[in-house]
């Protein structure tokens, strides 16, 4: 019989922390408050994501996922102390020189697929602080596989081009005259959270476009909206509360994080303080943006039909006025994700459809159908269409060639 | 060969309501719980989505939410002098296969029985002296009083649509008046209503009654229940019942209990997976387990301190009879209890046809209704009436799904031109005025296994013995009239009744309400399951569903099926776990 478990697993597990906090506190009381930082910092960051092997159940933080860059498959790297896999042998100067620099123990130039561009503002103390949570885990012995990079990229010294031109090594400076939070949410956005690696448009080199600071990016054929949330940013109409709720519940009234950003909420974000993710709508908020020129006008038969095929095939959910259930299915009257000048999303979503992260606080998998096999391309184009310039929403027409080019990246994906 | 599989705490048989409401609650007390369930994994986005949802075809036509006959059915007779014989095509009841069982295909009318439904024999022979001897009736050991918590913790679960009538003791207008005091409001507002209700229940108050919205597990508005799980508001699309809602507008486990529940480390749930029996220790004082078959053909013998059936109804009376736990029923001799008291609902009906006004029936929804209750259970003064138990009235707008539905006058061949013509006109100006009568329990109606016929795996076949009682007939005779009264006094041009008459066929669609066959009790003399639905001959063993229910109220069962599950778990939690023996003493 393990009933036992019904009375005692709380009372056990309250012993142990006990133990533990007690224990340590006598010995290593500094350590022990700094791995707790370095596990929040990792959280922070989501090193999680992209240093486990999700998508073949890998072991967390062992490395070996594939991640999709333009430029070819990068593998990533095992962060468990295994001596010849991890981080086993590595000191923290070799640490601290990784997350500064981008250069490994070895002297070797990471790929910027690792952002250390957005790592290198963190503060030595925060950096250590990770390392030192990364020697409590478990060692793994994991191989990585070979990245899969076209001449010359698999040359690491590749890189170092690539530094001079868009790689600033600066430390984060507060700004004195904004708040406290803003300042934290900036630090943030910026380093750990390093938000625009998503957010922010890339050039060809893949390196941050200068101007285009949290306005929007194209990653695995996804678009990461534009987070500036002030006046004409791409979520200028969400309050910093609907940012948190995004954050740290994985639901808001505007939309609901799915796939990459999905991932972000699930194995980050909602671990996160309420004052952390606070801090970083009032940061968001800040930002303002340039007012986007208005669209021209869609052909008026094919609103008609746009129209029509709203009706029969969303307007259930997402309600005859494009209203949604706040919450629950995402309102399109004002989504930016509707509306963003990149319509690979909104294609993308009626294309394959989408499903709301399950999270501690809303563990529903809400989902969104997928339409491939049900609306063919003009379909799909002329819906799109409509639904970018009704009920006051302001984008350019989507053709139908377009929605092809995403059915075949999706075919082939 | 049998695989003897690593021990859990907790085995559940079938993962529907009851397996998910078990398996809520005692994971959270931190028991190791493995379902295992004989149908698919079934999710609201992957498998009911709303681009074919409403594929009536598939769904009403080809039973695609239902049992497989071929897989396992029953046979039927009315009584015993007939030879039962296979039923091939589901007709009068729909069972549900697969992750969430019929929870996924229902309606959502949930009710509470009235506090007299759950002391049936003790109330009414008090009132009216002695229940003819062949009359089975029995109380159900437990109060409503003790359910009233439960009841109200399975609303907010679901998030339930209506219009409380006694809160604590105080009658709210607007509300079932006759109803149990409970503790809380309904989570939600009624439904919005459509003509035909708003005509029904004009009907009604001239006629003194005392209208109340139906309670719905269909979403009058969005809701988060107690376990963060979000439901819409619904869209009225009257595809509820024989569908499942990919608008998650309809409670079912699916959208209520499950995505929390696969959270967790400590449940775990296998698919297609059959139980063929419930396996005893060598002292046959415990169960020891349960053997299931996957959809391989591998036997696997599946060890676990506790074993609890949340299956169908009919396929827990029958897992009970195949595993030789308890005396199977003999109506002869009156000895025995499994498979005894197997009751049914009594239904019937008077369709309204209107000249001018349309009533747009596919504006609908499972448990969008006006309902009245002066004629359920005791709610009447039952004095030289010759019959106990009643029902409820209601005109309940559901559907009006084109193959489905296609109501016509009185005189209107059933095929043809005249019968074509007759369906154009009438199509969206009907509605029906239903009677919702309950079930008294009859030494000649039961279940037991059947003499010939098997399933695929050779074991015997539930038989199913029952027809129409005395009592049912007579309270059918008494309260058709009063629909049919209701249904005049709405202002359509004719009205059309569809009275119970003559023996149980079980053809003709229902009501997938099938009742008792291991009743719960306070005496192991007369029941299988105690008052805390656990086993009288096993005390690891517990019991969930309707085969609980000593005889059937005049009302939709869903609603006490979920309160005495929820009742069960916190006595297994709060008394089970610490004494693991009978909870009561025989």
């Amino acid at each position: 019989m393990r009933y036992g478990k019904a009375t005692l697993t709380g009372a056990a597990a309250a012993a142990l922390v006990v133990g533990l906090d007690v224990g340590l506190a006598q010995s290593q009381e500094l350590a022990y408050s700094q791995v707790e930082l370095g596990r929040y910092l990792t959280i922070t960051g989501n090193c999680m994501a992209c240093h486990t092997d999700i998508e073949n159940d890998g072991i967390p933080f062992a490395g070996g996922r594939g991640l999709e860059t333009p430029f070819g498959i990068i593998y990533s790297q095992n962060l468990t102390p295994d001596d010849e896999t991890g981080l086993g042998l590595w000191t923290r100067d070799d640490f601290y020189r990784a997350m500064n620099e981008g250069i490994d123990k070895d002297g070797q130039h990471l790929y910027p697929a690792f952002p250390y561009p957005y790592f290198t503002t963190m503060p030595r103390e925060d950096v250590d602080a990770i390392y030192d949570y990364l020697r409590t885990l478990e060692p793994v012995r994991v191989e990585v596989p070979e990245n899969e990079l076209p001449f010359p990229l698999q040359f690491r010294q590749a890189v170092l081009g690539w530094n001079i031109l868009y790689f600033d090594n600066e430390e984060f400076a507060p700004d004195p005259n904004q708040s406290e939070a803003w300042n934290r949410g900036r630090y943030l956005v910026d380093g750990p959270a390093h938000c625009g690696a998503c957010h922010t448009g890339k050039n060809v080199f893949g390196a941050d476009q200068e101007g285009e600071y949290l306005r929007g990016g194209v990653l695995e054929n996804w678009f990461a909206p534009n987070i500036r949330g002030g006046e004409n940013g791409g979520i200028a109409d969400w309050e910093a509360q609907d940012i948190v709720e995004f954050l740290r519940d994985g639901r808001s009234r505007h939309t609901a994080p799915m796939q990459r950003m999905g991932e972000v909420v699930e194995l980050s974000t909602q671990y996160m303080t309420d004052d952390d993710l606070e801090a970083i709508a009032t940061y968001l908020k800040s930002l303002e943006d340039e007012p986007r020129q208005s669209a021209d006008p869609v052909d008026e038969d094919r609103m008609t039909t746009g129209e029509a095929i709203f009706f029969d095939n969303c307007a259930a959910c997402h309600a005859a006025d494009g209203s949604g259930v706040p919450y629950i299915f995402a309102p399109l009257a004002g989504s930016n994700k509707v509306t963003a000048e990149d319509p690979a999303t909104v294609i993308r979503i009626i294309l394959e459809g989408a499903q709301a992260v399950p999270t501690e606080a809303a563990p529903g998998p809400v989902a969104m159908p997928p339409f491939e096999w049900k609306l063919d391309d003009q379909q799909i184009a002329d819906l799109v269409s409509y639904l970018r310039q009704a009920w006051g929403n302001d984008a350019d027409a989507v053709s139908a060639s377009a929605v092809a080019d995403m059915r075949a990246y999706l075919e082939d994906h | 060969m049998v695989t003897r599989l690593p021990n859990v705490d907790v085995v559940l048989v079938g993962f529907g309501w009851t397996g998910a409401i078990m398996a809520e609650k005692l994971t959270d007390a931190g028991l190791e719980v493995l379902a295992i369930e004989r149908g698919p994994w079934r999710d609201t986005p992957t498998h009911f989505p709303t681009t074919f949802a409403q594929d009536e075809l598939r769904y009403y036509w080809r039973h695609g939410m239902f049992q497989e006959a071929s897989q396992e059915t029953l046979t039927f007779r009315n009584n015993r002098t007939q030879t039962a014989l296979p039923m091939r095509r589901w007709g009068s009841f729909l069972p549900g296969n697969g992750v969430g069982g019929s929870g996924v295909h229902w309606n959502g009318q949930t009710f509470r029985f009235l506090p007299s439904d759950f002391v049936a024999r003790s109330h009414n022979e008090e009132r009216y002296g002695p229940l003819p001897e062949d009359m089975t009736v029995q109380d159900y050991g437990v109060t409503y009083e003790e359910l009233e918590p439960h009841f109200d913790y399975f609303e907010k679960i679901c998030g339930i649509s209506g219009q409380a009538g006694n809160v604590n003791g105080e009658i709210v207008p607007g509300g079932n008046p006759f109803e149990g005091f409970r503790s809380d409001h309904y989570p939600n507002p009624p439904l919005e209503m459509t003509f035909s209700q708003h005509r029904f229940e004009e009907s009604a108050r001239n006629l003194g009654l005392n209208p109340f919205p139906g309670p719905a597990a269909n979403l009058s508005r969005a809701y988060t229940n107690p376990l963060g799980m979000q439901l819409a508001p619904c869209t009225y699309c009257g595809f509820c019942e024989k569908y499942g809602c990919g608008n998650y507008s309809k409670s079912s486990p699916q959208t209520t209990i499950i995505p929390a529940l696969m959270r967790r480390p400590n449940f775990a749930l296998r698919t297609n997976a059959e139980v063929l029996t419930i396996e005893k220790t060598a002292d046959g004082e415990r169960a020891s387990g349960v053997t299931y078959v996957d959809a391989q053909g591998q036997v696997f013998f599946q060890p676990a301190d506790m074993v609890i059936l949340c299956a169908y109804q009919l396929q827990n009376t029958r897992l009970m009879l195949l595993s030789g736990i308890g005396e199977p029923y003999d109506p002869q001799s009156g000895e025995g209890l499994v498979g005894k008291n197997y009751c049914y609902q009594v239904m019937s009906s008077a369709d309204v046809f209107f000249e001018e006004e349309y009533t747009n029936e596919f504006v609908g929804a499972g448990a969008l209704g006006m309902v009245v209750d002066d004629y359920n259970g005791d709610n009447f003064d039952h004095t030289g009436l010759g019959y106990i138990g009643g029902g409820y009235i209601a005109c309940w707008t559901t559907n009006a799904r084109p193959i489905e539905s296609h109501p016509v006058p009185e005189g209107v061949p059933e095929w043809g031109s005249a019968w074509k013509k007759a369906v154009r006109e009438n199509f969206l100006k009907s509605t029906s005025v239903g009677v919702h009568g309950a079930s008294m329990a009859h030494r000649s109606n039961y279940l037991d296994l059947d003499p010939t016929y098997t399933d695929r795996w050779g074991r015997p076949l539930l038989r199913m013995t029952y027809d129409f009682t005395l009592n049912d007939r007579r309270m059918t005779e008494h309260l058709t009239p009063f629909a049919e009264e209701i249904a005049r006094g709405m202002g359509g041009r004719e009205v059309k009744v569809n009275n119970r008459r003559g023996s149980y066929d079980s053809m003709p669609y229902q009501t997938t309400h099938n009742t008792g066959g291991t009743i719960m009790g306070s005496d192991p003399a007369s029941s299988v399951a105690n008052r805390y639905c656990q086993s009288w001959d096993l005390p690891n063993l517990f019991l969930t569903g309707a085969n609980l229910f000593p005889q059937n109220a005049g009302y939709n069962p869903t609603g006490t099926v979920a309160a005495l599950a929820y009742w069960s778990a916190d006595a297994i939690v709060n008394q089970y776990l610490r004494a693991e023996g009978p909870l009561v003493q025989p």
